[in-house]
């Protein structure tokens, strides 16, 4: 799944996303509350809070390597690492 | 040297469990040669640390774990509570105070600083971020992470006293950028009442040898500037000062005076206009531009080595 | 925040400091029936935060609870400096045989406050303490010790009062001084404090301040006298534009972006901090420069509240373009605030490469915030160029534009 909004878009591997407790560690971790959970668990990106992302990592920390990518649309689509 | 902290300086933050703090103990810990900070106080936090730093629940138990006095004390606790917070820190026998929490009522802040005279002990702020010796420590969020700070600062003659935070680090990176180092920048606060003036810290910085002149910001408001041009002349002081005043627009801006019994006790010395004239009589420069005072401050340290034939 | 006199002379009350058996009126029956309660002549008393009520008319005698009455209806329909009042105190006319001073306020130097006294009252005690200063008593008392009456009698006698006045007048002082530190003022005044033909004395006009950072723990005070908790009593009220710059602070509790104050510029200003907002704010004035407003951002404030902030600035009309300018920042990010003022430009369909005059943020973070200005042709500067050399550059921008 993708989300974007003006400077920040996040990409997170469709599998991992549906994955109740992986979804539960991303909205622990984000300290912008980017990530959600729906009623089933399942992972929701929460669009209006992408711009808010400090670029903190946490959400990467909190993830196998290379589930979620924290892109940078301002600086050529750049990838987090 | 330095005035107030140096490298062995020991000291705690209380209130070290919240969101600000967090950050503020990693700066301090990663900047210069690593700030000793001995403990955090959060009462029902004991057992905890922040980033290797114990917490404790009262300031007693930091003192007993450290086992020795403990010299200073970063208080980032709500309004509401830096009273207790710092009477708590005074009874334990800590003798620098450095308070961040702003919005202190001004009785809480008098009863502070009387309690602090009684028993030998200093109060910066509140309202302030703190003191910084350029590359060897820094007590509270001044400069911010230890990499900003490092930019910004750099170790020097020069003293540097301000009401606003920000401005200390504008000014101090103008200065480094010129050449002229610091010897200690102290950010006092800017409220009504604060624990230590720039009168007060001058007698510190005319005691430090590495110390060869001074620069301050000020605002309208208040009898600081006066307090701090009647001691250089009474004292005759070895330090030049260079001041920039900002906020000369609030002279034409109405409500800006106390007015009536305000006016008595405040003098009538608080407006931009008026203070930039008592610092003139005084030999203080002001400055109009910031970027003017490394070369005011320059020269007049100059001028001061050539009259006395004393060069530091 | 400001007391109205009806406000501080019951607060005066409570304290055990005797007053006149005065009336708050808000209309002219009310007015009348305290007038009749009351009984023999009064006075009625506009009820405003702004000096000089007697000189506007404001204050006027009457010996019928009729005359009362009229002059109420006359008053309350009064402007006082741009101030509508908001009642009418109806006070008896007291046989006055002498008026005094007393007053407490915060000395910021010595960091107590002090106690003033004098035996010229009625007037400004600004105006004694310059003309005869030997009839100004004056004395600092500690917060930490209680206050104790020999400190009022010390501070009364210094003005050479002796025999019973200065006996009757040392308990009024010390409960001045108490109720001071209680209530958390930073002035309370009784002027003038009268003495009547029996000897006592008695307060007949009051003027209190409340320190604003204290009004949480005198809720109770402020319920009971009708203040609620959305009443500032700001020296000039403030302005639709200003009341938004307070709600978009309020949007979340990151950092500042607000403290908003208007001026009819074409220049709108997002800068920081305090001290950098007063320097910019300056600068700009400087170089000539004409701004749109005053704000202070600092704190970290987050992304939509820095562009709330921008998009209230850009919004307002007048405004040509803004300058984004702060000291050197350690905890707001620069990047954090460069996308919220491309992103108020880009929502209110702006390029933002001709709306933003300038950005001068260094500090924090300033390698990703300039390269989200390059992305979008901000012209951006970093901590070589002087705050005073932005605000120059800011300001020819703009007077080219306007050219």
């Amino acid at each position: 799944m993708r989300a974007e909004a003006t400077f920040i878009a996040v990409e997170v591997d469709d599998a991992i996303a549906a994955d109740p407790e992986t979804a539960r560690r991303l909205t622990e971790a984000c300290p912008v509350d980017i990530y959600a959970q729906d009623g089933d668990g399942r992972l929701e990106l929460v669009e209006s809070n992408l711009d808010e992302c400090v670029l903190c990592r946490l959400c990467l920390d909190a993830t196998p390597s290379g589930a979620v990518k924290v892109i940078k649309l301002y600086d050529g689509g750049a990838v987090l690492a | 040297m330095s005035i107030l902290i140096d490298a062995e300086t020991t000291f705690i933050v209380q209130g070290i469990t919240g969101r600000e703090a967090v950050n503020l103990t990693r700066e301090c810990l990663d900047y210069g040669s690593g700030a000793k900070v001995v403990g955090g106080v959060t009462p029902g936090r004991l057992g905890r640390d922040v980033h290797g730093v114990p917490v404790f629940d009262t300031v007693a138990q930091a003192v007993e774990h450290h086992g020795a006095p403990i010299d200073g004390s970063v208080v980032t606790v709500p309004p509401a509570f830096t009273k207790d917070a710092v009477f708590e820190a005074i009874e334990n026998g800590v003798k620098l105070i450095v308070i961040v929490t702003e919005r202190i009522p001004r009785r809480d802040v008098a009863e502070m600083v009387e309690l602090a005279a009684l028993r030998g002990a200093r109060i910066i702020g509140p309202n302030c971020l703190g003191i910084i010796v350029p590359d060897v420590i820094k007590m509270g969020g001044i400069g911010g992470p230890a990499k900003n700070a490092a930019q910004a600062y750099t170790p020097g003659p020069i003293g540097v006293i301000s009401r606003s935070g920000g401005m200390t680090t504008e000014m101090s990176s103008t200065l480094s950028a010129a050449g002229l180092g610091q010897s200690t920048a102290v950010s006092i606060g800017g409220d009504a009442i604060i624990g230590s003036s720039y009168a007060e810290l001058m007698p510190l910085f005319e005691a430090d040898a590495q110390t060869e002149g001074i620069v301050i910001y000020t605002e309208p408001g208040g009898r600081m500037e006066a307090e701090l041009a009647g001691w250089v002349t009474e004292h005759s002081s070895r330090l030049p000062v260079v001041a920039f005043m900002a906020g000369r627009f609030m002279d034409e801006m109405p409500g800006m005076s106390f007015g009536h019994a305000g006016t008595i006790v405040e003098g009538k010395e608080d407006t931009a206009s008026e203070k930039i004239a008592r610092l003139a009589q005084a030999g203080i420069s002001v400055a109009e531009r910031i970027e003017d005072i490394p070369e005011m401050i320059r020269s007049k340290i100059s001028e001061r080595s050539r009259a006395g034939g004393v060069s530091a | 925040m400001r007391f109205f006199e009806f406000e501080a002379r019951e607060i005066v009350k409570r304290a055990g400091i005797p007053v006149t058996d005065f009336g708050f009126a808000t209309s002219r029956e009310a007015a009348k029936e305290a007038a009749e309660r009351i009984g023999g002549s009064v006075v009625i008393k506009s009820q405003v935060l702004t000096g000089g009520r007697m000189k506007a008319g404001g204050v006027k005698f009457a010996d019928t609870p009729e005359e009362a009455a009229a002059h109420a209806e006359d008053i309350l329909a009064l402007e006082i400096g741009g101030h509508m009042p908001r009642g009418v105190l109806v006070d008896p006319k007291a046989e006055v045989e002498q008026e005094y001073y007393a007053g407490v306020v915060w000395d910021g130097l010595r960091k107590q406050p002090v106690m003033l006294f004098s035996d010229m009252g009625g007037i400004d005690i600004e105006q004694v303490a310059e003309e005869h200063p030997d009839h100004v008593g004056r004395g600092h008392f500690s917060t930490l010790l209680p206050v104790s009456d020999f400190q009022a009698k010390q501070v009364i006698a210094q003005t050479g009062v002796s025999g019973s006045p200065l006996n009757r007048i040392t308990p009024i002082l010390t409960r001045l001084a108490r109720l001071f530190l209680e209530h958390d003022l930073t002035l309370a005044e009784i002027n003038p404090l009268g003495r009547l033909k029996d000897g006592s004395f008695v307060a007949l006009d009051a003027h209190m301040d409340i320190e604003n950072e204290a009004r949480g723990r005198h809720a109770k005070l402020l319920a009971d006298l009708g203040v609620g908790p959305e009443e500032t009593r700001q020296a000039r009220e403030a302005t639709p534009f200003e009341l938004a710059g307070e709600e978009v602070d309020a949007t979340d509790h990151r950092g500042v972006a607000g403290n908003v104050t208007e001026f009819d510029g074409n220049l709108g200003l997002v800068i920081g901090a305090g001290g950098g907002s007063l320097t910019l704010f300056d600068a700009v004035r400087a170089h000539g420069g004409k701004p749109a407003n005053y704000c202070e951002i600092g704190g970290n404030p987050s992304v939509a509240k820095t562009c709330g902030l921008a998009k209230l600035v850009l919004g307002k009309p007048g405004v040509e373009q803004i300058a984004v300018m702060m000291s050197i920042v350690s905890n707001t990010r620069v990047d954090i605030v460069a996308r919220g003022v491309i992103k108020a430009c880009l929502e209110l369909g702006f390029d933002p490469s001709e709306k933003i005059a300038i950005f001068r943020i260094p500090g924090a973070w300033e390698e990703e915030g300039f390269k989200i200005l390059e992305k979008y042709g901000v012209d951006y500067a970093d901590r070589s160029v002087s705050l005073n050399e932005a605000a120059r550059r800011a300001v020819e921008k703009i007077q080219g534009v306007a050219a």
